[in-house]
Formats: C-alpha cells, sequence, structure tokens
C-alpha cells in the first residue's frame, strides 16, 4: 500500500469523525431536544443498550435481504444469459424490462401484502424485484460484448454455442457480476427494509417504524445506524469477492517492455 | 496468367493440379441480404488449392478476401456455388481450422499457456483427454510452441503482460495447437510495426515448414505476401473475383534481404500494377 493510499484513508476516516463530533456540538450547542435530533453519543448508548432486543431484528432482515438476494441472482443471470446470447431476445425483452425496473419498488409492496399477506414474503420479494433488474442488465451486457473474432475462432473449431458460452462468455461477464452484486446487495437490503417498514411485524424496518410511532427517536437513529453499518459490511464483502474472483479485470501497470 | 507456369517451389516439382486438393471453390459466390438490400461479396470465384500450399490473397480492401476466407472455415456459406475442404462440402460439419485475426484476443483471465491450449477444450480427440492431460502433455505441447515462436518462459504470464508483437505470436500458437491442415489467416501482421512484422513473417515462415498445414492468408501487405506465399492470389474490388494467380518459387528460408533483390521487387510491383487497376476500374464503376 502506497503512502498517499493511506493519506486517502486517513482522510476519509477523519471526515467521518468531524460529521460525528460536528453533529455533537451542533446538538450541544443549540440546545436541541432528542425528540427531533438526538445526539450521536445518546445514539450509540442506546445502541448499546438495546442491542439484545435489536438483535432478532438484525438476524431478520439480513436473513431475508440475503434471501431475496440470491433469488435475485438466480433469476437476473439467468434473464441475462437468455437475453445476452440471442440479439433477438435481447431486443425483445428490453422494453418490458425498462417497464418493470421504472416501477418504483415501494409501490409494488401493498400488492405483495395483498398476495402473501405481511411479513417476511413481501420483504424478500421486494428484494428480489428491487435487485435482479441490475445484475440481468449486466450479464447481458458481458455476454453481449465478446469479441466476435474470437467467436468465430471458435466456431471455426467446431465449438457449440455451450462450448463458447461456458470459456468464453460467462467467464468474461464475471467483472460485470461482480460490479452488479456490490450494486444489487445494497438494493436488496434497500427493498428488505422498505418492505419491513411498510408491512411486517419484525426486521429493523418495522423496529423503526415501532419506535417512531413511540417517540423514541434515540432508537430509530440507532436502528438507522446500524443499517448504515450492515449496508456498508454487505458492501464491502462483495467487493473483496470481487476483487478476488476478478482481478485480472483491474489490470496492473507491470507490462513487460520488449 | 501465371508469372512463370509450372515452377519449382520449395525445390519440389509441383505439377499443376496435381495432389489433393485441401480447398476447392467452384463458382462460389457471396451475397449478404435479399432484394434490393442485397450486396454481392464474391462473384462466382473458383479456386483450388494443393495441399500443404501457402496462398496470399492480395487486394484493394474490401474485396472480398475475407469472405473467401470465411467461406472456406464455414462461417459463411456460399450463395451459390460449391466450397470443398478437405474433400468434403463445408456445411454444418465443423472443420477445425485454425484462424488467427489482427485482433489477437487473448482471454485476459488466463495465462498465455492456457490461452493456447484452449482450441484443446474444444476440438476432439484432444477434448476427451483435456482434463487429464492439460497439466502435463498438452502444457508440453503448449510451450513447444511458444519456444518455436520465441517465447520460451511466456506461458505463465497474461495476456497483458506481452506487447503487440508477442500476443501475436502467441496467437499463432493457438491457432496451430490443436495441428490444423488448414491455417486461415486474416491480416494477422496489420497492426503490428515494420520490423516486428517482419520478424513475425520469418517466425510464421518457420512453423509452416515444420508443420505444413495448408495456409490461407490475407493481406494487404504487398512484401509480405511475397515473403511468405508460395502462391499469390490478386482480386479484384468488390463484388470480387481472382484477377491474377502466380507461383512464388524463391527459395526457402526466405530472409528480409531477399525483399529488396530485383525479382522480388519485380513480382511486387507487377502485383501493384493489378491492384491499382483494380482499384481504378473500382471507382470509375461508382463513378
Amino acid at each position: 500500500m502506497s503512502g498517499i493510499d493511506i493519506r486517502q484513508k486517513a482522510w476519509s476516516a477523519g471526515l467521518i469523525v468531524l460529521f460525528f463530533v460536528g453533529w455533537e456540538l451542533f446538538c450541544l450547542a443549540t440546545g436541541m431536544s432528542d425528540l427531533v435530533l438526538p445526539r450521536p453519543s445518546q445514539v450509540f448508548v442506546t445502541l448499546y443498550q438495546r442491542f439484545p432486543v435489536l438483535w432478532p431484528h438484525i438476524v431478520q432482515t439480513l436473513a431475508t435481504t440475503m434471501f431475496g438476494f440470491v433469488l435475485g441472482v438466480a433469476l437476473g443471470v439467468a434473464l441475462g444469459a437468455i437475453i445476452g446470447v440471442s440479439k433477438t431476445a435481447y431486443d425483445t425483452c428490453y422494453p418490458l424490462l425498462i417497464g418493470f425496473s421504472s416501477i418504483p419498488k415501494v409501490a409494488v409492496v401493498p400488492i405483495f401484502v395483498l398476495w402473501f399477506g405481511s411479513g417476511t414474503v413481501p420483504a424478500v420479494l421486494t428484494a428480489l424485484s428491487i435487485c435482479f433488474f441490475p445484475i440481468v442488465v449486466n450479464i447481458a451486457t458481458g455476454l453481449a460484448t465478446t469479441e466476435p473474432e474470437l467467436e468465430d475462432v471458435l466456431k471455426a473449431l467446431g465449438a457449440s454455442k455451450f462450448d463458447i458460452l461456458w470459456n468464453v462468455g460467462l467467464p468474461r461477464t464475471m467483472p460485470f457480476f461482480f460490479a452488479s452484486l456490490k450494486v444489487a446487495i445494497s438494493y436488496a437490503f434497500v427493498g428488505a427494509v422498505l418492505s419491513e417498514t411498510v408491512a411486517s411485524n419484525r426486521g429493523l424496518g418495522n423496529v423503526m417504524m415501532t419506535a417512531s410511532s413511540n417517540f423514541n427517536v434515540p432508537l430509530v437513529f440507532a436502528s438507522l445506524f446500524v443499517l448504515a453499518a450492515l449496508g456498508v459490511a454487505l458492501y464491502v464483502v462483495f467487493s473483496l469477492i470481487e476483487g478476488r474472483v476478478t482481478g485480472w479485470a483491474t489490470r496492473k501497470n507491470d507490462v513487460i517492455a520488449t | 496468367m501465371r508469372m512463370q507456369p509450372n515452377v519449382q517451389f520449395d525445390g519440389q516439382p509441383v505439377p499443376e493440379g496435381s495432389g489433393p486438393a485441401a480447398i476447392e471453390l467452384s463458382e462460389a459466390s457471396v451475397t449478404f441480404g435479399r432484394g434490393d438490400r442485397a450486396v454481392p461479396a464474391l462473384s462466382k470465384t473458383s479456386l483450388r488449392i494443393a495441399d500443404g500450399e501457402f496462398v496470399a490473397l492480395v487486394g484493394p480492401s474490401g474485396c472480398g478476401k475475407s469472405t473467401i476466407l470465411r467461406l472456406v472455415s464455414g462461417l459463411v456459406q456460399p450463395t451459390g456455388g460449391v466450397v470443398i475442404v478437405g474433400g468434403r462440402e463445408v456445411a454444418a460439419q465443423a472443420l477445425r481450422v485454425g484462424m488467427a485475426f489482427q485482433n489477437p484476443t487473448m482471454l485476459p483471465w488466463m495465462t498465455i499457456e492456457r490461452n493456447i491450449m484452449l482450441p484443446l477444450k474444444i476440438v476432439e480427440p484432444f477434448r476427451s483427454d483435456f482434463r487429464r492431460l492439460r497439466k502435463t502433455e498438452f502444457r508440453d505441447k503448449a510451450n513447444a510452441l511458444l519456444e518455436q515462436v520465441g517465447l520460451k518462459g511466456f506461458g505463465s504470464r497474461f495476456p497483458w503482460q506481452l506487447s503487440g508483437g508477442m500476443l501475436q505470436r502467441a496467437n499463432l500458437c493457438r491457432a496451430l495447437i490443436h495441428e490444423p491442415r488448414l491455417l486461415l489467416l486474416d491480416e494477422p501482421f496489420g497492426a503490428l510495426d515494420q520490423f516486428t512484422r517482419e520478424e513475425l513473417w520469418a517466425i510464421l515462415q518457420d512453423l509452416w515448414m515444420t508443420h505444413k498445414p495448408t495456409v490461407l492468408l490475407v493481406t494487404h501487405d504487398l512484401r509480405e505476401a511475397g515473403f511468405l506465399a508460395s502462391r499469390i492470389c490478386v482480386m479484384s474490388a468488390r463484388p470480387g473475383r481472382i484477377l491474377d494467380d502466380s507461383r512464388v518459387d524463391f527459395a526457402r528460408p526466405r530472409t528480409v534481404a531477399m525483399t529488396f533483390e530485383p525479382d522480388f521487387v519485380a513480382l511486387n510491383q507487377k502485383l501493384r500494377a493489378f491492384i491499382e487497376d483494380a482499384r481504378g476500374a473500382a471507382e470509375q464503376g461508382a463513378g
């Protein structure tokens, strides 16, 4: 790691600390009521005290997110592979996909609740429906950008469509796929919390709704902090996986001159 | 219109039309599109290439040189006429020919060695043994080829670590690893600088002399054609047809110095005149 890298990280960390210190000082200076905006120190204390109560909800939200995410990935990869391999399928499906993706997902939650009742199922479905689109687009793009010359080389060897897909198409989509996973996991998380907020009796979204109706504002913020931390953690996990699996795509400058 | 009929090539007498034909185009034509939008790419062309010949196709750009290559590889079906390769009509049947283009298209996530072994993963009889032999026999095979093109020890590198010329050498290795009887090259050295290109001519000549595949080379570079080919076909502007078919009988191995000798320069000028005529005719036709 270079010196510039460390300095950059120090600046980022400094900014985060500065943000919380500024917030704290602002609340103290203005004498802000904790019903409006609790101080960060209050929030952290609440988080610490209420953690045993929050824990099952954290597990619930995470489980819902992951479940919806896994289903979304499976569906997204399948659909992306289909429309990426065939130009006709791509052109045919794209308008419908755009239509689906432009529906605000919060508007879909009541329908899921109507069909499946409140609770885990609509949350999973919302997570799924919100996260599968970036995966479809990225897989399809990755497959569609296979070099035609290489395809010719392989076809001339007698390679089947599947051979080309397996040996060239799918590995080529990996950087696109993992880049989309980072986005998709964040989306799935948003979707799950969204649905829990609207219709559920479990999960962090529900905790926030209940806490706010009880004017337990520090708990609302504590849940918000947990959500932020989880969101960042999920993003980091998938970034690390991406770096390991598709390191070849972020090539280094160690070219051998000849 | 033969430059020198029935000449010697490679010190061996090759009577015209003898030996098994590796490739035979009979009145083959190709038209892209239909109806009003139909674009003739190749007008009725007949061409017979004997087994082990090295044929260069030259001509103005867009004259259908690459179309012939794609016909022979089976990537394009003739609109009219017949294309016979290796004694069989080109159809759905895979020919397992080796191909190389200007763009080396190495897969960036694989080492050079594994890139070169890619055809072995596709083509029988290697395919069945790939899992068993990829770490032993096949890898040795890949490295033997790499050594022959001067890339010894580069097998474990990744494509982005190699220069354009090195990648193109690896590309030739990939085209030859499965021991194809037919090697199709579409302007393989077009993107390289003059010196690298000349270096690669010598390498390709060496590969051809050791492995003896039938080679069909599409090129813009007349010196390249003269250096490498045992026969040069000049094509007219689109829709293409073959204007001239000449044997080239310079002794092998040929050298870059040879390309400055009077005989070679004369050949070069003759080909040049053909292509200039073809371009002129095309412009008149268009105008």
